[in-house]
């Protein structure tokens, strides 16, 4: 395990030290960003309206025996900006696009064709993973907002319909602007930008990790979304310890 | 086969083919020893077919010279010099893939010009007709260019393959089983691409193979690996006529029934 991590750190600096190259690879990137949207963003929709309305659900009707209704909107809105959307997109992510990477630079490595680059003297991190990290951590921050503000109807929507609840969208989204402010939004987006990168280097790396066949491709691929799931949920906490101070 | 039994270029090179040489070369994978001590000395321009069973460690062997493996012990040596990081950029060196290596997610014209491309050595219209030209030269069809790797067979892959590695203008060349998995008529054009790039170019040229017919039909000197050691080393001839009960076997299977 150490050592995976020790080559995970080892892929990451060297996409660093690639990084000033990457206007060059505006092309693959935009390519990437746009294999990232229209792989996740329906899903993310459906996910984020509906946590939203759980939320709702299972705060609603007790803050609304305790006479605390009005407070509705800030508990939802704080939960989805700080915590749930960026954990929830990181882990849909990883899942839907994470897992295509693994599986896309498996077969590469398994078809020799990360080799013939070497031989090309082309550096796959350079044209591989460098495009694929920067996509992603373009898209998973944007993803999050997006995941927000569709939370937060999901969220109005039960909140107004529900009969148990019954809490107007006008006081929902009223109480929502008094508690979220601009530090908020940029806390989960902290954490996005932190988990986005975690996800593509974890991918990157065990797709280029991929010995043995098709086989070996299957492995990567449930290893990459399962190590980038533990590794969001373990640096999530750890995000939350360190933005703890900087909130008011 | 078309033999090609004397390296003698009419012309001076742009580049001339470089010298190889493998000192006691040595890698274990686990506790499986692939390489127990390979030498071997390459000259320039030649042709040099290292034959032998499947699993002998050729392919390893191979991936040696272009720094795709490091070597456990020993040491490999360019016009004098160990490999070192910086090779690439000192030595023009290619290597034809037995899958091909392309990439799917490119044409085959982008294939073919991605060295030329990645490095902005040329403008894209000049990218172009270095294309074509290296196309034509190893006689692929015309629309072959804006097709995909997997729209073609596995003869037409390995010509393009070829012709990839012929935008580096390589001084050294390896191919790793060019012949494998095609059908006799393919293998035998593809071994006479060979034959003729060298001709052209002088490139020094190290084919892997367990094709007999590709080894006698292009080698000027021929290896023979067994284990991860090399048991003979000689012209042709030299091979056909060696005492070594292994390979006298290895040249005289056939499939004729007992």
């Amino acid at each position: 395990m150490f050592r995976e991590l020790g080559q995970m750190l080892v892929l990451f600096g060297a996409t660093l030290r690639a990084l000033p190259g990457f206007l060059r690879r505006r092309r693959s990137i935009g390519e990437q960003i746009f294999e990232i949207g229209n792989a996740s963003l329906l899903m993310a929709c459906m996910l984020s309206f509906f946590i939203g309305g759980v939320l709702v659900l299972q705060a609603g009707s007790v803050l609304v025996e305790r006479g605390l209704g009005s407070q509705l909107g800030g508990l939802v809105g704080i939960s989805l900006c700080k915590e749930l959307a960026p954990v929830m997109m990181a882990i849909l992510i990883a899942g839907r696009v994470g897992s295509a990477m693994a599986a896309e630079l498996g077969s590469m490595q398994v078809y020799q064709e990360v080799d013939a680059l070497r031989t090309l003297n082309i550096e796959p991190i350079d044209y591989l993973v460098l495009p694929r990290i920067v996509a992603i951590t373009i898209a998973l921050p944007a993803l999050v907002v997006f995941s927000n503000l569709v939370g937060w109807l999901g969220g109005a929507a039960v909140a107004s319909f529900n009969s148990d609840i019954g809490i107007p969208t006008a006081t929902f989204f009223s109480n929502l602007r008094e508690v979220v402010d601009t530090w908020d939004i940029a806390h989960g987006l902290i954490k996005a930008f932190v988990f986005a990168m975690a996800v593509g280097t974890v991918c990157c790396h065990q797709g280029l990790q991929t010995r043995g066949g098709p086989r070996g491709v299957g492995r990567s691929v449930t290893k990459a979304v399962t190590n980038s799931i533990v590794l969001v949920l373990l640096l999530d906490y750890v995000l939350t310890r360190l933005l703890q101070p900087f909130d008011a | 086969m078309t033999p090609a039994p004397s390296p003698a270029p009419s012309v001076a090179p742009a580049h001339p083919g470089l010298r190889v040489a493998v000192r006691d070369l040595r890698k274990r994978y686990h506790t499986q020893e692939v390489l127990r001590g390979v030498d071997l000395e390459i000259a320039p321009a030649e042709i040099f077919v290292l034959m032998g069973p499947s699993g002998s460690g050729k392919s390893v062997f191979l991936r040696h010279l272009i720094g795709l493996e490091s070597p456990d012990s020993g040491e490999v040596r360019i016009e004098g010099e160990l490999l070192a990081d910086d090779f690439r950029d000192r030595f023009r060196m290619a290597m034809v893939f037995q899958s091909g290596g392309l990439l799917n997610s490119l044409t085959v014209a982008q294939n073919v010009g991605l060295y030329l491309s990645e490095h902005r050595l040329r403008s894209p219209a000049e990218i172009d007709a270095v294309v074509a030209e290296k196309l034509a030269l190893v006689q692929l069809p015309d629309g072959t260019a804006n097709k995909y790797p997997t729209e073609l067979s596995g003869g037409m892959r390995r010509r393009v393959a070829i012709a990839r590695a012929l935008t580096i203008d390589p001084q050294l060349i390896l191919f790793d089983e060019p012949t494998a998995e095609l059908d006799p008529l393919v293998a035998l054009a593809i071994g006479r691409e060979i034959v003729a790039l060298n001709r052209r170019t002088h490139a020094t040229t190290l084919v892997v193979t367990h094709d007999r017919d590709l080894a006698f039909g292009i080698a000027h000197r021929i290896g023979f690996l067994v284990e991860g050691r090399i048991l003979a080393v000689g012209t042709p001839d030299v091979i056909r006529a060696h005492p070594l009960p292994l390979l006298q076997q290895f040249l005289a299977a056939d499939f004729t029934p007992q």
